[in-house]
Order: structure tokens, then sequence, then C-alpha cells
């Protein structure tokens, strides 16, 4: 009797992993598995033999290497520069002492913009600083700078980078709004009260509550563009070799000759993204305990 | 000789008007409370001494010099803030030689300050702690700490103990006044809590819908309330509305039960409607002493408040004066025609039954004429419910 | 002389004056470094947005972009293939999420870091990996998904509802918090409902706005989403404007627009249903 009602509790408990069996079976399926073969695959050789040499070669490869060069450089640009950009704007309209309907204005336009990606995305830039696009006209004609004649592309780096802006500042916008929201009236006061400048109340006390939300979200921002393809592959159609495209005609068509070196390109991608959300994760859980 | 004045300071935000004709002077090293429902106004004056609202009209005055339009960062007057308002990401240490760091004072200096604060406030050792790591109470120790370490000419405090439990709010209370004793600073307390603001200070300010109610030491403000509001702002009071009988001997009628007053009633005639306040625990169960006051009725309820044990009787007369209602449904009673009595706990104490006759006693002077308040005449919901509660 | 009163009040009047001037002043330069900033970001919103619109009025006869495109059936078949394909991830996405986010909560919050750590996954394999593996877990027996129609289709299906899970898994987990769920649990089991009424008479409801504003999101993200719809080879609306984009000169531009607004009008139904507590959705899409 005793034991009839002490073990029915402790079987429920031990069943009750059972619930989650859907959610793991399809995570299992759909993310673990694929993740699984990609692993695998990078560790094999042609004939299927264990090897390390994949890794090896991805990094006698200057091609490949230049690929991750320039997927950095890209991301690490367009995260600063969106960064710089996006936290101004949000400062801009929550501290700025602008009318407060920008603020809804801007955050419904970054919810939208941050979203606005991909095929559309090349396809308007296209027409707006392509050769023929809008504001490349409008710079001709009325300031007489040609901006293609000068020496800009937007099929080049620099294009890609203005484009990837447009997806990158607005995410930053939605994410560092809530932190600049955090900073309380108080702390400003409590350092004008102890005669602090507002300089000092910058470099002393906002800043460094705020940067470990900058920097996070900074760190987002890189990963959100380092994981692009659509956008520059319909922008650029390949001419701009980063790592994403590679990956992609990889898929199409063993652009590399070896099945192997694709899955180890794969998991230097998934290694870099892995590290960056890790810090993303710390830095956000570190502010979170001072913003609580 | 006044240290801190503020002369005819007014506050308007846009057509509402938070501070209205505010004249106060306070003497060094005094301890001064602004006592108050929220929105009375208290925590604005509070914001202009500390420079973070300017005044509409009037000036604020330190040690003879006018600083009425200085920027909050050139005034060298402490705060402590209600939420304590401590630099999360900077030490316990680092928050309070803050102050000094942006003086750009040497960082043996700073050391040494702190470390004096430190031992002031008994938070020896916990100086590289973060404020998340501090309870409530610390945390405002810390503050305190922080405001004290410029050596402000002016200590403000806001409501700095609203957000802490009970038993930590009394013990910080007296850690308080203990410290401020002890450097002779001038401070300007901002309280809800009418507890605090007379266990605490020098003299007490009584503020209501922008004005000054009352000035005066928490024993005059708690034994001669000048104005109902005050009366039943601070402590728990039967406030009642009674006829004049005859003005010159001091005799009112309550609920149809006549009592005298301790002396005249200036400007009032026969018939009039007067305001008067009954301390709970100034009357007794018996026929009183010679020349006392008595009012009949009945046991309504009996609290039991541990060391005192509240008794409300509702009186035995026809309705007529107290059973007017209105006036004393915010004293202590509650109900029309009722009178709360206090007495305290003993062991051997009667306890008399719910609907049991007595006969309550008070002398004269216990009974105190309030004057219309200065501010609005209707009772102020913000006070009912704090009286409430 | 005058009088002390009249003596006292002006050289305050005058010096709140003079103090008022710079301090105003110093707001006003504030709020103007403010417009210019915010003037950029407008600009860098809406030009591109101008632009695409110019250039598909520059098509002859007037709208004769817009026409043309209307026109194309595989315009309509693309997009309403990409709209059904949406609509089944949130469906799947949904039937997936929330049980699991609940039970966590309830019963085994021990694996919840497993949990956790599955459903941020996504973030770290971008699109073109994920999609990557899957046809190369996928594009042979035991399970040749890709080789069929139908297994095509549900494989997008499913890579969308991995895509959805960081976000949908969040914005149900807030939602969770934000309702006691164990005592509304009790509450309902004490008057007699077993497991699925629960979830389906209480728990859904009270997650009505977390729901909603996940299913937009996927929704956007959905309809124009192109690297994993190509390699997978559907039929998609993605990939349609692509192949648009290359082929032809001003309907793109036209199409472009209507996608822009589909994501318009998904993201404006999210700020309409989270006016006041917009849960903790993560607007993170797939570039």
């Amino acid at each position: 009797m005793r034991d009839a009602l002490r073990a029915r509790p402790a079987s429920r408990r031990s069943r009750a992993w059972v619930g989650l069996l859907p959610f793991f079976l399809f995570s299992f399926m759909f993310l673990l598995l694929p993740i699984t073969f990609l692993v695998i695959g990078s560790f094999q050789d042609g004939q299927g033999q264990l090897t390390v040499r994949n890794y090896a070669d991805i990094a006698s490869t200057p091609y490949i290497i230049n690929a991750f060069h320039s997927s950095i450089e890209i991301s690490l640009v367009t995260a600063i520069g969106g960064g710089i950009f996006g936290f101004l704007l949000a400062y801009a309209v929550i501290l700025g002492g602008l009318p407060g309907f920008l603020r809804t204005a801007l955050m419904t336009f970054s919810g939208v913009a941050s979203n606005f990606a991909g095929v559309p995305l090349a396809l308007a830039f296209i027409f707006t600083l392509g050769q023929i696009g809008l504001v490349t006209g409008f710079l001709k004609t009325y300031l007489g700078i040609d901006l293609w004649g000068g020496g800009f592309s937007l099929y080049s780096k620099i294009g890609v980078e203005l484009v990837y802006m447009y997806f990158q500042f607005p995410l930053m916008v939605l994410i560092i709004a809530p932190a600049i929201d955090g900073l309380k009236r108080d702390w400003r006061e409590a350092a004008e009260n102890m005669g602090a400048s507002s300089f000092q109340y910058w470099r002393y006390v906002a800043l460094p509550i705020l940067m470990p939300s900058l920097l996070g979200t900074v760190i987002l921002l890189f990963g959100n563009a380092f994981g692009a393809q659509a956008t520059v592959y319909q922008l650029t159609g390949g001419t701009i070799p980063i790592v994403t495209v590679i990956i992609g005609a990889q898929i199409s068509g063993d652009v590399l000759h070896n099945e192997g070196l694709g899955y180890a390109m794969a998991m230097g991608m998934v290694a870099i993204m892995g590290i960056v959300i890790t810090i993303y994760t710390w830095l956000q859980r570190r502010s979170e305990k001072w913003l609580r | 000789m006044t240290f801190l004045a503020l002369k005819g300071v007014q506050k308007h935000f846009g057509g509402f008007r938070a501070v209205e004709d505010f004249n106060l002077d306070v003497e060094r090293g005094e301890f001064v409370s602004f006592l108050g429902p929220s929105g009375c106004g208290k925590t604005t004056t509070l914001r202009m001494i500390a420079g973070f609202e300017l005044p509409t009209n009037g000036t604020v005055e330190v040690d003879g010099v006018d600083i009425t339009y200085r920027p909050p960062n050139k005034r060298n007057v402490g705060m402590v803030f209600q939420s304590y308002a401590l630099f999360p990401n900077m030490t316990v240490a680092e928050n309070i030689g803050f102050g000094l760091k942006v003086r750009k004072l040497p960082a043996a200096a700073i050391r040494k300050r702190v470390d004096e604060l430190l031992e002031l406030i008994n938070l020896g050792g916990k100086e590289t702690r973060y404020p998340y790591q501090l309870s409530g109470g610390m945390q405002q120790r810390v503050a305190l700490a922080r405001a004290l370490a410029i050596e402000p000419q002016v200590l403000l405090l806001d409501e700095p103990l609203s957000a802490l439990d009970a038993k930590i709010r009394i013990s910080l209370r007296n850690e308080i006044r203990s410290i401020q004793r002890q450097l002779g600073i001038t401070t300007v307390y901002v309280t809800h809590d009418q507890e605090e603001a007379l266990s605490l200070s020098d003299r007490v300010v009584v503020m209501s819908e922008g004005r000054i109610e009352q000035v005066g030491t928490p024993f005059e403000i708690y034994n001669f309330p000048r104005t109902s509001l005050v009366a039943r702002f601070v402590g728990t009071l039967n406030v009642l509305t009674a006829r004049v009988v005859d003005a010159a001997a001091g005799r009112v009628e309550v609920d149809g039960q006549t009592i005298r007053t301790a002396g005249p009633i200036a400007g009032a005639q026969t018939g009039d409607m007067v305001t008067i306040a009954l301390r709970p625990e100034i009357m007794s169960l018996d026929e009183g002493a010679a020349g006392a006051n008595q009012l009949r009725g009945s046991i309504d309820d009996i609290t039991f408040l541990g060391a005192v044990v509240r008794i409300r009787i509702r009186l035995a007369g026809d309705g007529v004066g107290a059973g007017g209602g209105g006036a004393n449904a915010g004293g202590a009673g509650g109900g029309a025609g009722t009178v709360v009595f206090d007495t305290f706990n003993n062991p051997h104490l009667a306890v008399p039954q719910r609907g049991g006759s007595v006969t309550l006693s008070f002398p004269p002077e216990a009974c105190l004429l309030l004057e219309q308040s200065s501010a609005a005449a209707a009772p102020d919901p913000v006070a009912e419910e704090i009286l409430a509660g | 002389m005058t009088g002390p009163g009249f003596g006292m009040r002006t050289p305050g009047a005058l010096q709140s004056v003079l103090e008022a001037k710079p301090r105003k002043g110093r707001r006003q330069r504030g709020s103007i470094w403010a417009w210019v900033v915010f003037v950029a970001g407008f600009l860098y919103f809406f030009l591109p947005l101008v632009a695409t619109f110019e250039f598909s009025l520059r098509a002859k006869p007037f709208l004769a972009a817009y026409t043309n495109s209307l026109k194309d059936p595989q315009f309509f078949s693309s997009l309403a293939f990409s709209f059904v394909i949406g609509v089944l991830t949130i469906v799947v996405s949904i039937m997936l999420i929330v049980p699991t986010a609940y039970w966590v909560r309830l019963r085994v919050p021990r694996l919840r870091p497993y949990v956790e750590f599955i459903t941020l996954l996504p973030f770290v394999v971008p699109p073109v990996i994920l999609v990557f593996g899957l046809i190369r877990t996928y594009g042979h027996p035991p399970l040749p998904l890709t080789n069929t129609t139908l297994g095509g289709h549900a494989l997008l299906v499913a890579a969308y509802v991995v895509l959805s899970l960081p976000y949908m898994y969040r914005a149900v987990d807030t939602g969770l918090r934000a309702i006691d769920v164990r005592s509304l649990t009790e509450a309902a089991q004490s008057l007699g409902a077993g497991w699925l009424t629960i979830l389906w008479r209480v728990i859904f409801p009270n997650l009505r706005v977390a729901l909603l504003s996940g299913a937009f999101l996927t929704l956007a993200i959905v309809i124009g989403e192109y690297t994993i719809a190509n390699f997978l080879a559907q039929p998609a609306f993605g990939p349609y404007l692509s192949l648009l984009g290359n082929n032809r000169a001003y309907e793109p531009a036209a199409v472009s627009l209507i996608s822009f607004g589909l994501t318009w009008t998904a993201m404006g139904m999210i700020s309409f249903l989270g006016r006041g507590a917009r849960g903790k959705v993560q607007l993170v899409g797939t570039h």
C-alpha cells in the first residue's frame, strides 16, 4: 500500500519526458541529423575513410580563405556601421527630444526593414543605386556626381555592404531600444547631483551600462550578415565569392570538386556562428543582471 | 540661523499647480520632513532644491547664496533616491567615490574618504560588491554614503525607505537619524509615512495639493493639528461634526449629546457646524474625572491590535451632529456616528462585550477645534487610501 | 521705490529668462542632431522603395509592370504556394512548440536547458547550411524526400518550422511566463479537464497574442524566402521573384513592391497585436 502510493508520483515523473518526444523527434530529424550528416561528411574523404584532410584543405585553398575573409569583412563592416547608425537612431528617437510618434514610427519601420531582405531588397537597391537607378540618375543630373563613373559599383563589396546596412541598422534599433529605455532617469540625476558633467555621465555611467548590450547586438548583427545568402546572390550572381554563396554553388554542383571540403566549409561557418551566439548570450545575461 | 531658505517658491506644470507659494526656513543642522499624500508637491519641492526642476517663481537659498538657477551638478547638495539609483556597473566603493572622482580628487584621497564612509554605514568589507549583490537596505545605505561623500551642504532624501521591508525600514530610519546627528548636516526628508516623519524630524512640514498645511515640531503636529487634513493625516483621529450650542462657553452638541471644548469657539454662532477632533487614546471607558465630557453609546466592534485594543463605539444619540456623516467619514471611526477608542492591552483587561452599552469620557482639553483646510475642504482621496492602509 | 515684492520677483524672473535660454538652446541643438540622424534613417529606409516604385512606372504603357505581373499565372501560383506553405509552417510550429514549452514549464523543467539549446541552434545554422544538410540527408534512401513532390513540400515546411523555432519558442515561453501556468492547469484539472482540453481551452487562448505575433512573423519570412525554397527546387514566391529579376526589366520592381507590401502588412499586424506588451518576438529574417 505504502509502496504503491510512493510509486505513482515517481513513475509519473520518470515518464514525463515522453511529452517532449514529438519535439525531440522533430529536431532530431530536421536539425540534428542534417548537421550530423555534414559533420561526418567533413571528416570523410572521397572513399568514405576517416580524415581531417578537409579541414587542412580549407587552410590551403586561397579561394576558400578569401571567401571567409570577404564574409567576415562584409559582416564586420555592416555590423559596426549598422550598429553605430542604429544606436544613434534609437537614441535620437528615445532620448533626443524628438516627438513621441516618431519613436512608434521608427520601431514599426525597423520591424519591417529588418525583415525586408533577400531578393526584393537586392532588386530595390539595383533600382536605387544601379547604373540606371533613381539616386544614381539624380546625383548625375542635378549634382553632377557620376557615381559609377567615379568607380562605385553596387555589385562590389561596398555595394553589398550598403545593401546589408538596410536590414542591419533596423535590427540594431529593435534590439538596443529596450536597453536605452533601461537607462534610468535617476542615474542621470544622481550623477548630476554628485557634480558630474553630461560628458562624465556618459563616460562613467551610461556607456559602461550600455556596453554589454551594444557589443552583444553588434555581434548578433555580425552573425546576421554572416549567414545571409539570398541578397548577395541576387545582387552579384556569385561574382563576389562569400562563404554562403560558395556553399550554395557547392549544393547545386560540387564546384569545389570535393564533397568533404564543402562539408568542412559549412562546419567552419557553423563554428563561427556558434562563437557569435555564445558571446551574444553571455553579454546579454550580463546586461540583464545589471538592468534588472 | 537660517541655512536653507525657500522663498515664495511656485512650480506650475502647464496649467497644473504642483507647488504654490512655498516659504520655509531651515536651520543649520536641522532635520525637516515634508509629509503628505502622493501628488502633494513634496517631491517637486525637493527636486527644486536639488536643481532638477526650475521653480516657476521664487528663490532657493543655501547659506545666503541664491542657487535657484544653478545647474544641479554645481550645487553641492546630496540626494538619496527612492530607487537608490546606484550605478549598476560600479562596485560599492566606486559608487561612493563617484562624486569625488568627477571632482578629480587623487585616488588616495578618494580611497580614504570611501573607507570612512563605509565605516559610517557599517558596510566595511563590502566595497568590491556590485549593487545587484546587495539587499535593498544595504543598497540604500550605499546610496546614503554616496550622497554624503561629496560633503554636501544639504542632504535630501526622497522617500528613501519606501521600497524596503517594515523591519529594515525602522532600523535604517534610526541609522539615518544617528548619522545625521553625528554629521550635523542640514537635512530635508520627503515621506508619506507619518510615523517616519514624526519619529525622525526636528520639524515636520505637512503638505497637501501643493500647499503647506502646517509646520511644526512632531509634538505640535500630533497634539495640536491645525486643520482636519493634518489631523487625519497624522495619526489616527476621530473627526466629528458638532453643532454649536453656546460659542462663548465652548459647548457643542455631538449626536444629541452635549460636550464642552477647551475654550470659547471664536467667530461661531449658535447652530453653526464645527469640526472637532478626538485622539482615540485620550479617552477612557469610565465616568471620568469631575467636569469630564461624556458620550454614551454601544460597542460596535473590537479589534485586537497587539499592544493596543481598538474599540469602535456607535453613539447612542439621535443622529444629529456626528450622525450627519460626511465630515467624520475620513476619521478613524469610519462610519457615521461612531467613535474609535484605543486602550492599552494587558492580560487583566476586561474586554467589554459587543453590543454592550458604555460611557466614554475625556477632558474638554482633548477636543481639538479644527480650521477648514487651506486646500480643498473635501477629504483627499489619496489620503483616505493611506489612512485605510 | 518699488515694493519688496516687485523687487524680489523681477530679478528672479529676468534671471529665469536669461537662464532658460541656454538650456532651451542646448536641447534644441540636441534636437537638430537627432533630426539629422532621423532624416538620414528615413531616407535610407524609403529611397529604395521610392526608387523601386519610380522604376516600376517607367514601363509603358502606364502601370504595364503591374498589369503584366498580375496577368502572369506563375505570379499567383507561386504566391499561393508560399502562402499555403507559410500557413502549414505556422500550424506545425504551434502544434509542436506550445505543448513542448508548456510541458517543460510544468513537468520537466530539468530538460529546459536542452530544449532551449535546440531552439537556439537555428541561429547558429544559417538557412544555406540547413538546406545543405537536409538535401544530403534526404536526397537518398532510406528517406528520399527530395525525390517526390510531396516529400519536397514536406521538407520545405520542416525547414521553415526549424527557422521559426527560436522566436516561436521565445514568444510562447514569454507568454507562458506571463500567465500562471501551474495554477491555471490545476484549476482546470480540479474542474475535471483533461490535458487536451487544458491545452486547447485554457493555454492556447491565453497565448493568443504571442502566437499571432509569431505567426505573422513566420508568414513574413516564409513568403519571401529564397535560399531554402530555391535549393529544394520548390515553386515558391522567392525563386519566382529571383527568376523574374534576372529576365525582365520592370515587372520585378512591381512584384518587389507587392512583396514589400506583404511584409509590411504582416509586421503591421504584429505591432497592432503587440501594442503595450510586445512579447519578446525576435525579429530576425532570412537574408
